[in-house]
């Protein structure tokens, strides 16, 4: 399995680490009930198809990405930098 | 029919033409009492025990591709309770006691060999960790004891005790956990659930759930629409999208653990053995084939196969561990859906919806816990209430925090 | 019996080799196999259920029944396919599954019981009595089953892995392949050429056709002339996983005599843009009965034999087959002056023009010869014939190796017209297949395909080729009509390898393992070391018959990696030994070692247990006068492998705020302060110290073990939540060396040792000073209890820093102390690591909960306040002493005396323990429901594991001078 990353280029999987999908993204804000928390930190749509998941290029860059990938496939469709991404955090 | 080994022989002696199906083959009925989804180990362990422990007879399982399709056919055969936090000790512990009868209570042969499952530890951190573990084993009542390097080498004496990276300080043993033939256990709750009356439906995908006012009164399958004022999800990696059949998003997300098999050998592993510094876990089959496993490939994924980073990974941790393995040929590699959860542990559990009912999130640690499962669910299923050794496994737990984290590694689901 | 005149061997280097400690001789280029065929022999093998008598079936490595145990030196590798092992001179191989030898074998007993071991029937029986499943059925049956033998000992010899790129790979080098890659060769593209065999040319070296090898060998010398190739024989690819990649295994030493500097197998990871599977095709085998005994070949490892090897398996051969093509086989056996007795055509209105009788209608019905085949029966047109031969070919057609083509799921299709599964395009993202591998079986529709593909893959690739002149070669077409099996009563076999026959297939159809997974997991077909390459297509033919269903509609199982079975060594290459991890040693590594320092692993470094000094025999002595020195004079410790984190940038102060717990924007410049840091799910991710360097520059430190996920950690918080902000951060922990130096002594050890005074710097203050003129940062902190400081310098000077602080330290009555004292003294005062920030603690359970700041939001705040996460059901720190001094471990459970130690009962467990030196007591820290408010009373600690029960006191973790006046002084 390979991605490509926006700034090194397309590299073996085993270079980077994956922490899920991205909900995490999602982060409430302060105050927020526990049910946000709940969306997420726990709970998944988890589609058989495809998904955003955020992966870092650990080995490479230090960035995190923003992957668009299928989970029935394991094709990668787009990888962008979390940091750059559309409609990002302030 | 009765299997034994009398019958094995007069059917032989008549050239085997009297077996019999091990199962029927029924269309599905309008209505049902209850509808299991999934013909998975745990489905057919719940349909199983809904009949005999709760005297429901008039239960189907829908079966999307063939029984045993899933997990319970695509994993390391491993059967232990070594488990150390509350709720999931006393589950295992119940679980280990059914396998100990299945057999008979079967009457199918489903190779339970209690060969005993050691797994080693390498500092003096992970051996605190291991009498942790050990003491929570014997206070609920189960078997372990601490083995010396001595006894190691006695038991296992193709550990590589030489190496320096990760020396084996000791290990924990399990005597009465092993493995089972895993195709046997669905083989096995099949047949006997279908003696019991159970129609036992393959081929059958349900694509929708039916609800009315908050209730559930049916499901929508590939073979027509069903009624039933019960149904229990039991899908495992394919939680998820049932559940949204029923606006429900669950707390998983879907992981590729792979694991292997090697040629067959004569027998030169006679127990479960797990390595302490990286994941790896072996045993050897009753045909000879070694089968081994490690950690997930560590992204979601429905594929069912997995990518060469873990491959070799586990490959690694192997020769670390015991390199007389390096001429041992891996015939076969496989990989499963795993519903990975944000504690580790799984769910059987009521939903919001009255009716239905849920039973997911087996991480990879599903195979040894099929009868309870099944027990367990079916307790839920019958009367209402979680049996008390699942009380813990609750759906609402993590919104509340009273998770049971057995990895320590938090809420990132593919961690544990 | 080797043939004049044929075969691609080197007639002039005999070789020399054993076979079950017979000396026998072949020739450079001989595969065991064609080596003992030549010799005569016939019997090679046991079969894995019954133990019956088996020979040589293919020529390939899909080989089921010749398999070997080869010898070297002490070790040995089992289950090698003798149609694959190339011989070299002192090769030694023996028999295996049997006993006591290959020719009489006492488990072939069960050949006669097999109406009672038919499939599955292990599944009926062996239940009562039960506790006779483990010490009786078990071990017959794990004794019986099996085959070769691993040896439980280290290996010895070495394999390597690699990694490969290219535009395009090209798997296979038969006509297809060969063209594929000499079309992309010359267009300039980069090519690797694998092939599994020793040599390349696949089919053109075996078939004695229209091509010849002159045609193979311009064609390789062109490429082997060629930059941008590679030729890989001797390399098969296993598998065919994301993105391109594929896993291939290189056989690089085995077929040479054992030598030090020659690892036995190289594993590959070949990244290819394209790839064109050009595997060929695998002839089937028909099922009749008695259809497994040596001397009954398939008709193209025949042909294989005689032109590869100059060797003719039989003296008088017969062909039983239900194609044209298998006719090759006998007529290019004829034309080397072999006897063939008849062709057994199946067919009706197949051709009988050939140089022996033919029999059309025909059908092989039984076989004779107890280690060897010395008769078939059967029935034709004509009526039923007995005919004495000692060699059957057979051919039920051909299956196209598409194996690789549904690695990722993909199903193949079938096409009825040569009644085989091929692969359709697209299966595998890049992966495209030509000639036979697609079932276009004829050399001249291989070469067009095998060129067609290399001009498709390249132009995917943004490139443009043309294709070569394909040379003249036979077209002639497939003509077959499927035969699957011969109706028999007697047992036919479909799988020989693991013993399963057409009896076996229909049992599971009546049974009701109707699924072709049923199947095969019911009778284990498919499951031996052949994965079911030379039974899957009949069985599930087969299984389509008994169920009324077509064979497309029955499917196949899943085609999964590996390919051919690839050893554990090289997939695991490099891993034996310490090369299962990184090793990371500290500066102070060869100072510690010299000093007899046992070194010990934590989070990938070696840090020193402790310091032996002369007469001290246990590590217990050691630990206990470290500790003592410490607390009465000075001790040093190296401290280098905590993580270190340098943050800067006008947003620091902010981003630290974030992250941790409590507050640092309000920490002044020079100050240290102790952080406490959440996972988002509000449980304790880490904890350290972090110094204000300047007004926007911070220096984090963090615990060894998660200094790389706290990394992880502040790049997500700061890409996914305040990119914008202005931070950057970078770890430092390799570039400093850090030295712990504690104890009542240590101002005057480093007042004694600095460029300048440091009379006043007290507790947690961080300050820049110099050692002989390198500047060094120096922090007030303590993880003893003691007055402490930690001395950093670059890690260049770290060794010389150590050695100088070691020898002022010993001046001064004091020595340097090891993980064992460091453990010690933390404990005394209650200072947690990771054995108590285990993932499952929160704030609350440490006593920390009023370290998360109120004022503002951080990491982890939020999930922290989940109920499930505070109150009194929660285990809480304690310290624990024992009432009478009785030595307590980690690990323990609690329990309120007069309970019964189970699981009902548990109040909590002991993370880790000492025996306090200055104390003069056993000392615990412990997790305990509702510990905080049950200081002074007493609980049972139970130990299982070491037997040991024993009373103890709860008492505050902090043991030792808790109003901490001695850090402070």
């Amino acid at each position: 399995m390979r991605l490509t990353c926006p700034l090194c280029g397309t590299r073996d999987r085993r270079e980077f680490y994956y922490s899920g999908t991205e909900d995490y993204l999602n982060r409430p804000a302060e105050g927020a009930p526990i049910e946000a928390w709940d969306d997420m930190l726990h709970l998944r749509t988890n589609p058989a198809g495809v998904t955003k998941d955020l992966w870092y290029h650990e080995t490479g860059c230090g960035s995190w990405l923003l992957v668009t990938r299928n989970t029935v496939t394991h094709a990668v469709l787009a990888t962008e930098l979390v940091a750059a991404r559309k409609g990002g955090a302030a | 029919m009765r299997y034994s080994g009398w019958k094995v022989i007069t059917e032989g002696l008549l050239g085997n033409t009297g077996w019999g199906r091990a199962w029927r083959d029924p269309a599905p009925k309008a209505e049902y009492d209850a509808i299991v989804i999934g013909g998975g180990g745990h489905g057919l362990a719940t349909a199983y025990y809904l009949a005999k422990n709760h005297g429901l007879t008039n239960i189907a399982v829908l079966e999307k591709g063939y029984l045993g399709s899933g997990n319970i056919g695509r994993n390391t055969t491993i059967v232990r309770a070594n488990y150390f936090l509350p709720g999931n000790s006393e589950f295992y512990s119940h679980s280990l006691k059914l396998w100990e009868k299945l057999e008979g209570e079967l009457n199918y042969n489903v190779m339970h060999s209690q060969r005993g499952h050691i797994i080693l530890f390498h500092s003096d951190g992970q051996r605190d960790a291991a009498v942790r573990r050990g003491n929570a084993i014997v206070n609920q009542g189960d078997d372990a004891e601490l083995l010396s390097v001595a006894q190691l080498k006695e038991m296992l004496p193709y550990l590589d005790y030489n190496q320096t990276r990760f020396p084996i300080y000791g290990g924990l043993i399990q005597r009465r956990a092993g493995t089972a033939r895993h195709d046997a256990v669905a083989w096995g709750y099949a047949r006997a659930a279908d003696r019991l009356g159970v129609d036992l439906i393959q081929n059958c995908e349900v694509t929708g759930i039916d609800t009315v006012d908050g209730k559930v009164i049916g499901v929508q399958t590939t073979r027509g629409a069903i009624r039933a004022k019960k149904v229990g999800m039991v899908v495992a990696g394919r939680s998820s999208q049932v559940a949204a059949m029923a606006g429900m998003r669950l707390p998983i997300e879907s992981h590729v653990l792979q694991a292997f098999v090697t040629e067959g050998l004569k027998p030169v592993i006679d127990h479960v053995v797990s390595y302490g510094m990286g994941h790896f876990y072996i045993s050897q089959s009753d045909k000879g084939g070694l089968v081994f496993g490690g950690d997930i490939d560590m992204y979601s994924s429905y594929a069912s196969r997995g990518n060469l980073p873990m491959v070799e990974h586990v490959m690694e941790a192997g020769m670390t561990l015991m390199p007389m393995l390096a001429r041992a040929r891996v015939l076969r590699s496989w990989g499963g859906i795993m519903d990975m959860t944000p504690d580790g542990s799984p769910i059987i559990d009521k939903t919001h919806i009255e009716g239905l009912f849920v039973d997911a999130g087996w991480n990879y640690g599903g195979f040894k816990a099929a009868p309870a499962s099944g027990w367990c669910m079916a307790h839920l299923m019958a009367t209402g209430q979680s049996h008390e050794v699942a009380r813990r496994f609750r759906l609402d737990r993590f919104r509340t925090g009273h998770v049971m984290d057995e990895e320590g590694t938090g809420s990132q689901h593919n961690l544990h | 019996m080797r043939i004049a005149g044929k075969g691609l061997i080197d007639r002039t280097k005999p070789v020399s080799f054993t076979f079950d400690g017979k000396r026998y001789s072949g020739f450079a280029g001989d595969t065991l196999a064609s080596a003992l065929m030549a010799n005569g022999l016939r019997l090679v093998g046991r079969s894995f259920k019954y133990h019956r008598p088996r020979g040589i079936l293919t020529a390939g490595p899909e080989e089921p029944n010749a398999m070997v145990e080869v010898l070297d030196g002490a070790s040995q590798s089992p289950n090698t396919r003798a149609t694959v092992q190339e011989i070299y001179d002192g090769l030694a191989a023996q028999s295996q599954n049997r006993w006591p030898s290959l020719r009489y074998d006492l488990l072939s007993v069960n050949d006669l019981a097999a109406p009672f071991l038919s499939a599955g029937f292990y599944y009926k029986t062996f239940m009562w009595p039960r506790a006779f499943w483990e010490g009786l059925y078990e071990p017959l049956i794990r004794r019986a089953a099996g085959l070769g033998r691993l040896k439980p000992q280290n290996e010895t010899a070495t394999y390597e892995k690699a990694f490969a790129f290219c535009d395009l790979l090209v798997i296979g080098s038969g006509p297809a392949g060969l063209m594929a890659a000499l079309t992309a060769a010359r267009a300039g593209a980069d090519v690797i050429l694998a092939e599994q065999d020793s040599v390349m040319g696949g089919r053109l070296l075996s078939d004695g056709g229209t091509l010849g090898m002159p045609w193979v060998d311009a064609t390789l010398a062109e490429l082997r002339a060629l930059p941008n190739v590679r030729l890989m024989a001797r390399t098969t690819v296993v598998g065919a996983y994301d993105q391109g990649t594929y896993a291939a295994l290189e056989r690089v030493g085995l077929h040479l005599p054992a030598a030090p500097h020659l690892p036995r197998e190289s594993f590959w990871r070949i990244v290819a843009g394209q790839a064109i599977l050009a595997t060929g095709a695998l002839e089937r085998p028909i099922a009749f009965d008695n259809n497994d005994r040596p001397g009954i070949m398939l008709a193209s490892a025949a042909l294989t034999y005689l032109n590869r090897f100059g060797v003719v398996p039989g003296q008088k051969v017969t062909l039983f087959a239900n194609n044209d093509h298998a006719r090759q086989a006998v007529r290019q056996l004829m034309a080397a002056g072999v006897q063939v007795a008849v062709i057994l055509d199946s067919r009706a209105d197949a051709s009988t023009v050939e140089e022996c009788p033919v029999y059309l209608n025909a059908a092989v019905t039984d076989t004779q010869g107890r280690h060897g085949l010395t008769e078939i029966s059967g029935t034709h047109a004509g009526g039923a014939f007995k005919i004495a031969t000692d060699c059957l070919l057979m051919s039920g057609g051909w299956n196209p190796l598409v194996n690789m083509a549904c690695h990722q799921n993909a199903r193949p299709i079938w096409r009825e017209d040569i009644a085989a599964f091929v692969p359709h395009p697209g299966m595998v993202p890049g992966l495209t297949a030509a000639g036979a591998a697609n079932g276009a079986f004829s050399t001249h529709a291989a070469l067009r395909e095998g060129a067609d593909a290399a001009i498709a893959a390249l132009t995917d690739l943004g490139r443009t080729a043309t294709a070569p002149d394909l040379p003249q070669a036979e077209d002639a077409p497939y003509r077959l009509q499927p035969l699957w099996a011969v109706p028999g009563k007697g047992r036919a076999w479909l799988d020989f390898a693991n013993d399963v026959t057409v009896k076996d297939v229909k049992l599971a159809a009546q049974e009701g393992y109707t699924s072709v997974e049923h199947m095969k997991r019911y009778t284990t077909q498919g499951m031996a070391p052949d994965q079911g390459k030379n039974s899957n297509v009949s069985a599930l033919a087969v299984l389509a018959d008994a169920t009324g269903r077509g064979i497309a509609e029955t499917g196949t199982t899943t085609f999964r990696a590996p390919f051919t079975p690839v050893s554990i060594g090289a997939m695991g290459a490099g891993g034996q030994g310490a090369g299962f991890a990184p090793q990371r040693y500290m500066t102070s590594d060869q100072a510690s070692r010299d000093r007899g320092a046992p070194m010990i692993e934590a989070g990938l470094w070696y840090r020193p247990s402790y310091f032996p000094k002369p007469g001290e025999t246990t590590w217990r002595q050691s630990c206990d006068r470290e500790v003592l020195m410490v607390r009465s004079a000075v001790g040093v410790a190296d401290v280098s492998t905590l993580g270190k984190i340098d943050i800067q940038g006008p947003d620091a102060a902010q981003f630290l705020d974030f992250v941790y717990t409590n507050t640092f924007s309000t920490l002044p410049v020079g100050r240290v302060r102790y952080g406490l840091m959440l996972r988002e799910d509000g449980f304790v991710l880490d904890d350290g110290t972090t110094a204000r360097l300047g007004d926007t520059h911070y220096l984090m430190t963090t615990t060894t073990a998660a200094a790389g996920q706290v990394m992880r950690h502040l790049d997500f918080v700061h890409q996914a939540y305040c990119p914008k902000w202005q931070v950057r951060f970078i770890s430092v922990t390799e570039s400093w060396a850090q030295f712990a130096v504690a104890g009542p002594m240590a101002k005057m050890l480093l007042n004694a040792l600095l460029d300048q005074r440091i009379d006043d710097f007290p507790f947690m203050t961080y300050g820049e000073v110099s050692v002989e003129g390198v500047k060094a940062r120096l922090f007030r902190i303590s993880f003893s209890g003691e007055e402490g400081y930690e001395i950093a310098v670059p890690t260049v000077y770290g060794e010389a820093l150590f050695r100088d602080l070691l020898a002022k330290a010993e001046t001064l009555g004091g020595c340097a102390y090891g993980m064992e004292a460091l453990n010690v003294m933390r404990i005394e005062k209650g200072f947690i690591t990771h054995a108590e920030i285990h993932g499952r603690i929160t704030a609350f359970d440490i006593g920390m909960a009023k370290m998360v700041a109120s004022k503002k939001d951080c990491i982890g705040k939020a999930a922290s306040q989940r109920p499930g996460l505070m109150g009194p059901d929660r285990e809480q720190l304690v310290g624990l002493r024992p009432i009478t001094q009785t030595e307590i471990g980690a690990g323990a459970h609690l329990f309120n005396p007069g309970d019964k130690a189970e699981r009902v009962n548990d109040q909590g467990y002991v993370t880790s323990v000492c025996w306090s030196p200055v104390l003069e007591s056993y000392l615990g820290l412990a997790f305990l429901k509702d510990g905080r408010a049950r200081h002074g009373q007493r609980v049972r600690l139970v130990d299982h594991m070491r037997k040991t029960d024993v009373l103890c006191e709860v008492t505050d973790p902090v043991f030792l001078d808790p109003e901490g006046a001695k850090l402070r002084a």
